[in-house]
């Protein structure tokens, strides 16, 4: 109680200070969130603990307010059918953890030469090298995974290609295979990789470098020594901003992966849309985000320690 | 003397915008190809973007998705500017762990989640003061603008981190009002960055496609539902046309916007350079 009353003094203190004008600019974009952000996700706990009906909306959440007053009956059904089914849904949730990490990796490969490229380049080569980075990003992930399946459907130009080269008799399934989804998270997380690295290996002193190399180190041992622990910072964020949305991912998998590559996004938008059980739904829903709040949490601390450094 | 790239380094960046613009480029050169076949060559011909003009339902969905975005960066930019603002320049206000928290997390939210949410919040919100009834346009539009906020939060964020706030004290010592000290000092300075995150909050509710999915109510599909219809079947000449156009549009945007903005995509964070720019 105390605890509480300590805020409330200060929110009074701040809201009667100079600073109320500040203090309410602070608190519409909080309530807009709080609205918008938080409260939601307490509505699909709500709705996960709820039961499934025929009607207009398709449930009945375990709490709120209905004509006889409030009510709260919650139940576990949804979290019990999950559990009866769980090989439906531990796969996917594998699929989900391999495919993200896996593409988290290539991304991370793949970022680091350019961000560092674009470090080290001064003016418009550097300009350019950003530009070339910012421009996907801004571009629709939905039209850069449609231009991948162009690419690797089985009429597609690298099919095409490898028939042409006479090194394949029947076009590979490509759609079909870790490799397509792959290709998608990267064409659409790869921007979210490279930025967070530049913002940290741009910030390097160069003499730092210089002093490296005068006392005769290698290039290796300078990358180990001094590149890589400066990145971290940088890795972390940026492994954090590809790995947590790819896991729910829904539209790579729907449009480049078969059922090997079945995510939990996927199977979320089935139970919502498909089999229209929203309980079901909300519990996946629950259970990718409490996989999740791991490294949601281990980003809220990264983010803190890089605005530190 | 600055330390180049390991060539073996330089392969694998090469390799990093291969993937992003090989797809897209083979793309656009096969919207204009004029066999239905998506990738065997036979003959130029724009006859696909003529087909595009007389789609009335695509151009019902452009229409739409305009509106929206626009509504949604608007909303977006003022949310996110205030946010920002709060962030980065009122000091140790006891809630500011919660803004940043919930500042960050709709950047990483899967959007299965977000779009679910929102709608059973939509739902909720309907059955106890009878608002939104249905889903529509509103919606879509307070479903973007609460991720947008967060993304023009951030770049506006990097560049009130970048110019330190002496100035904005010596206005307020002189006797400027909060509002005056705003509108004379910060907001000049913040200008390009304001810009930016209209515009990427514009794209980023243009592209959307998951969380408009889930908000969205009949009769308000937005260009990437329909889109998205037509390429669950499949890759057709059509599709190839309609996305040549959105991607180049938006590039050509985003071209003309860096060329204001490279200071700020150069130094996108503190840095002598800009610190000395904007202290003259």
């Amino acid at each position: 109680m105390g605890w509480a009353r300590r805020h409330l003094i200060t929110l009074y203190q701040q809201a009667t200070s100079s600073k109320i004008g500040l203090f309410l600019v602070a608190m519409i974009p909080l309530a807009w969130l709080t609205l918008f952000f938080a409260v939601p996700l307490l509505e699909i706990l709500g709705v996960s603990l709820g039961s499934s009906r025929r009607g207009v909306p398709p449930f009945i959440p375990a709490w709120g307010l209905s004509d006889e007053g409030l009510f709260f009956a919650p139940n576990s059904d949804s979290y019990a059918l999950l559990l009866r089914h769980s090989s439906d849904y531990l796969v996917p949730l594998y699929n989900s953890t391999r495919l993200a990490f896996g593409s988290m990796l290539i991304c991370l490969v793949l970022a680091f030469p350019i961000a560092l490229w674009a470090a080290r380049a001064r003016g418009a080569v550097r300009l350019s090298l950003l530009v070339m980075v910012l421009l996907p990003f801004w571009t629709s992930s939905l039209l850069r995974v449609y231009a991948v399946m162009g690419l690797l459907n089985p009429t597609g130009y690298v099919n095409q290609f490898l028939l042409f080269l006479g090194l394949i008799d029947t076009p590979l399934d490509l759609m079909r295979m870790d490799i397509s989804v792959y290709f998608g998270i990267v064409i659409c997380y790869l921007p979210l990789m490279v930025l967070p690295l530049y913002a940290v290996l741009v910030r390097i002193d160069e003499s730092l470098y210089e002093a490296a190399t005068d006392l005769g180190a290698t290039r290796t041992t300078t990358f180990m020594t001094i590149t890589l622990p400066m990145a971290r910072a940088g890795i972390v964020a940026g492994c954090l901003l590809v790995f947590i949305p790819a896991m729910g991912e829904f539209m790579i998998p729907e449009l480049l992966g078969g059922p090997e590559q079945l995510m939990m996004g996927k199977v979320l938008w089935a139970e919502f849309f498909r089999s229209r059980d929203w309980p079901v739904a909300a519990a996946l829903a629950v259970l990718l985000l409490l996989v999740l709040s791991i490294p949601i949490l281990w980003l809220r601390h990264a983010e803190r320690r890089m605005k530190e450094t | 003397m600055r330390s180049s790239l390991p060539f073996a380094a330089k392969i694998l960046a090469i390799i990093g915008f291969a993937v992003l613009y090989v797809p897209v480029t083979l793309m656009i050169i096969y919207s204009f190809n004029a066999g239905k076949l998506t990738s065997v060559w036979s003959g130029f011909s724009a006859k696909w973007y003529v087909a595009l003009f007389q789609n009335d339902q695509l151009l019902t969905a452009l229409g739409l998705s305009v509106i929206i975005a626009a509504g949604a960066a608007t909303l977006s930019l003022v949310l996110g500017t205030l946010m920002a603002l709060s962030l980065e320049r009122i000091g140790g206000f006891r809630l500011r762990w919660l803004l940043a928290f919930l500042g960050l997390a709709p950047l990483v939210m899967p959007e299965v989640v977000t779009g679910l949410s929102l709608l059973l919040l939509f739902i909720g919100m309907e059955t106890l003061f009878g608002w939104p009834s249905g889903r529509g346009i509103d919606t879509i539009m307070i479903a973007h603008a609460t991720f947008g906020m967060c993304f023009v939060s951030v770049i506006i964020q990097a560049r009130l981190a970048d110019f330190d706030n002496s100035l904005e004290e010596a206005a307020a010592d002189l006797g400027a009002g909060p509002l005056t000290v705003f509108y004379t000092v910060t907001l000049p300075v913040i200008l390009p960055a304001l810009i930016a995150g209209w515009l990427l909050a514009f794209t980023l509710s243009f592209d959307d496609l998951v969380i408009a999915s889930f908000v969205s109510g009949p009769g308000s599909s937005t260009l990437p539902i329909v889109v998205f219809s037509s390429v669950r079947l499949g890759v057709t000449p059509e599709v190839n046309a309609i996305a040549t156009l959105i991607i180049c549009i938006a590039s050509l945007a985003v071209l003309v916007a860096s060329l204001f903005m490279s200071r700020l995509i150069l130094y996108g964070h503190r840095s002598t350079e800009t610190d000395t720019d904007t202290g003259q």
